[in-house]
């Protein structure tokens, strides 16, 4: 059976030596994660504050909340994430499949430099006032070609990699990257379509209008969810859970079904985003049907996650690192689970266009690929600056409730707003006329803006902290008061089956 | 043969787990998508349908370039509370020509699918320079610099054409008279010559207050005025709204 094979296969230690890995790009994508987080949190702080105080628009063009949220979506999504998970993954595969990468040291550099090219002229775009229009898919045409050559580059050099791999099977956490490279190339082109109005021009007509391009909008749009913030965030936690909690992955078995159904159903989840509108009803059923059959390959996963710590429960005691990825695939659950009951077209009537949506996107963000991309970098810094571990455990603790509480302020803020909003729209007097005016609803909402802002804030103030502590690890090691700790564990000798190679 | 299978085989070879990765997730998208193409009755038989005037469009495009979508929808829902609010849930032919379409998903302000008509010219202007002059609870970000020149004018025809390589209907006259259009929209006291009949229904006024220049205000401020006005819902009939 597979199992056996897996296992079977890889179960005698090889003799040769390790190929010398790709590791200075790795470096400086780790710094790239932690200095756009800060970005893109700092951002999202901004861009709150205006909507409880709009004096903060400045009342300049380019400080406009409209300008700078997709700084921020860009930012947190795009920078912050998509430099964990192109680090993370070129990591990974040369790791799991011991080999080096594909391409070299120059290769990766060029990966580096070019994904921060394209993320500095994009948020430049945005608030010069190029823009697409297209939650998620803000850059202009010419930003799109080079990110698509970009892209097509990490393709080949990801799957060059995978087929100079000296291990028989490719590792499960390669699935999940290969899976969100090729689809986030298919949505990337589909989504972006577009015509400019002449060649030396920046702005573009989309091709598709009205109700194909909303259609098309958010088949890219729920799947860059799906595929960049899912997919790929699930490479990092097939990789790092295992390695942090010193064990192999709970079930082999169900990662397959994992992997397959979820690729699967999540591409049709889209049109839950246009429950109501002018999309013909069929397709709004077919996106919440799928939406809420997505739940069971989420909770799979989570499972597979989170039972891997079977044996190894008592490191989230001592490792804070571990704490991060476990809460990160606790609230992977708990988003994925709201997230279907919102697809549902009676709870969406409610939910959608308020705030609800909003705070269910930040506990997957800042909940899921926030805490999981922090706990794989308090794992992989060391490792990547040869250092013993972090320079302070006790600023990781620090950070981890920072990080939690301010995401519990965020969310719970959201609920109440955003459900509090959605019951005032509809809410009729005694006398069957609309009980509120629209701007009641939104003078409704201030409290609970300012509240957010204070949970964005402990966010922001945990991740300083982790710079600071990334900051001192890389430059000091480890702090003098915390040597003489218990040392990181040895790895052991015989490697069990479903477990990263390296 | 099934028995035999195992997953191994895939896990071994990069180019199988690619291309079954593919196909797996290409079919969703596929079933969704193709079927809005060619389903004629996705779109709505309604009269009153057209092309945006130039200076309308030159309007929406500021408004896509402000992201005034992450704050407003323009699809209003076909519940009781919102008909009330907003007016007629919003058709699938109302945003046939929108580029790109500009649904929104967030309403930290209200709908503007039908706002064209409610409210004076005078007003939005008024309203976008200083939104809590008259909203005094409003979180909107204050757009006064919208009172300089309309940019790209010299550009109008390339816009048109563009628009109408993607299969929007503007005639060969519409592209040729787009600069013209669009300065009589602005220019009421001007000759139309023509502008009228190319554009039905469409209004001519200095929107902004201001009839020395055609600013970036007249441009938004027109977008507003026709936004959701198009089609005469009196004249509608269920047939012809039905979606399949």
């Amino acid at each position: 059976m597979a199992i056996a094979s897996a296992a079977g296969s890889t179960g005698a230690p090889v003799a040769r030596p390790a190929p010398t890995y790709v590791e200075g790009p790795i470096r400086a994508f780790a710094i790239a994660i932690m200095f756009w987080g800060i970005v893109g949190f700092l951002m999202g702080v901004i861009i709150a504050s205006q909507l409880a105080w709009p004096l903060l628009n400045l009342d300049l063009e380019w400080t406009s909340f409209g300008r700078l949220r997709p700084v921020h979506t860009s930012a947190v999504i795009f920078a912050f994430g998509g430099n964990a998970l192109l680090g993370t993954s070129l990591y990974i595969v040369q790791r799991t499949s011991r080999a080096r990468l594909y391409g070299g040291e120059e290769m990766g550099w060029f990966l580096f430099w070019s994904y921060q090219f394209f993320i500095v002229s994009a948020a430049l775009s945005y608030v010069l006032g190029y823009t697409q229009g297209k939650e998620y898919a803000e850059p202009e045409w010419f930003i799109d070609i080079f990110l698509t050559v970009v892209w097509v580059i990490y393709l080949v050099a990801f799957v060059g990699t995978l087929m100079r791999r000296e291990e028989p099977h490719i590792y499960v956490a390669n699935w999940f990257f290969l899976a969100f490279i090729i689809t986030v190339a298919m949505l990337h082109i589909g989504n972006n379509i577009s015509i400019p109005i002449h060649w030396g021009s920046g702005f573009s007509y989309s091709a598709p209008a009205g109700v194909q391009g909303a259609m098309i909008q958010w088949w890219y749009g729920h799947n860059a969810v799906g595929f960049f913030l899912t997919a790929g965030f699930l490479g990092m936690m097939y990789y790092f859970i295992p390695k942090q909690a010193n064990r192999p992955i709970y079930s082999y078995r169900l990662s397959i079904v994992h992997f397959w159904s979820i690729i699967f159903l999540y591409i049709w989840a889209g049109p839950h985003h246009l429950h109501y509108t002018a999309l013909p009803d069929w397709a709004q059923t077919l996106g919440m049907v799928f939406s809420v059959m997505l739940w069971m390959p989420s909770w799979g996963g989570m499972i597979n996650g989170i039972m891997t710590l079977s044996g190894a429960w008592d490191k989230l005691r001592t490792d804070p690192g571990l704490r991060f990825s476990v809460t990160a695939v606790a609230f992977y659950g708990m988003s994925t689970f709201e997230g279907p009951v919102m697809s549902i077209r009676a709870v969406n009537s409610l939910s959608h266009y308020t705030d609800w949506t909003v705070g269910h996107v930040h506990s997957g963000a800042l909940g899921w690929n926030g805490l999981i991309t922090f706990g794989a970098l308090y794992w992989l810094v060391p490792v990547l600056w040869s250092r013993a571990r972090m320079y302070s455990t006790k600023l990781i603790e620090w950070h981890f409730w920072l990080a939690t509480i301010g995401i519990v302020l965020y969310i719970t803020a959201m609920w109440v707003s955003g459900i509090m909003q959605g019951l005032m729209w509809r809410a009729y007097d005694e006398l069957g006329f609309l009980q509120y005016s629209f701007i009641e609803t939104v003078e409704a909402m201030h409290p609970y803006y300012a509240i957010r802002v204070l949970g964005g804030v402990l966010y922001l103030t945990g991740a300083l902290l982790m710079a600071w502590n990334m900051y001192k690890t890389i430059t000091v090691g480890v702090a003098p008061e915390a040597l003489g700790e218990a040392q990181r564990a040895p790895a052991p000798a015989a490697r069990p089956a479903a477990a990263p190679a390296e | 043969m099934f028995k035999k299978f195992s997953h191994g085989t895939i896990e071994r070879n990069v180019i199988l787990l690619a291309v079954l990765t593919l196909i797996t997730v290409s079919i969703g998208g596929l079933a969704q998508i193709v079927p809005l193409f060619t389903v004629e009755t996705t779109i709505e038989r309604v009269q009153g349908i057209r092309p945006y005037t130039p200076l309308e469009l030159m309007g929406r495009n500021i408004y896509v370039r402000e992201g005034c979508y992450a704050c407003h929808s323009q699809m209003i829902r076909p519940f009781r509370d919102e008909h009330e609010r907003y007016g007629h849930y919003s058709l699938a032919a109302e945003s046939m020509y929108d580029r790109p379409f500009q649904w929104g998903s967030k309403r930290t302000g209200p709908d503007l699918a039908r706002v064209g008509g409610r409210y004076s010219d005078d007003w939005h202007a008024a309203h976008f320079r200083d939104p809590r002059a008259l909203v005094p609870g409003s979180v909107m970000p204050p757009y006064g610099f919208l009172d300089r020149p309309l940019r790209g004018i010299h550009n109008i025809e390339a816009h048109l054409r563009t628009q109408a390589g993607l299969g929007v209907p503007y005639t060969a006259e519409m592209i040729a008279n787009a600069r013209a259009d669009l300065l009589a929209q602005a220019r009421p006291e001007a000759e139309g010559n023509g502008f009228e009949e190319r554009y039905p229904n469409a209004r001519r006024a200095v929107f902004d207050g201001n009839a020395g220049t055609v600013t970036e205000m007249d441009a938004i401020i027109a977008y507003m005025q026709m936004l959701g006005t198009l089609v005469d819902f009196r004249d509608v009939t269920p047939e012809q709204l039905r979606q399949q």
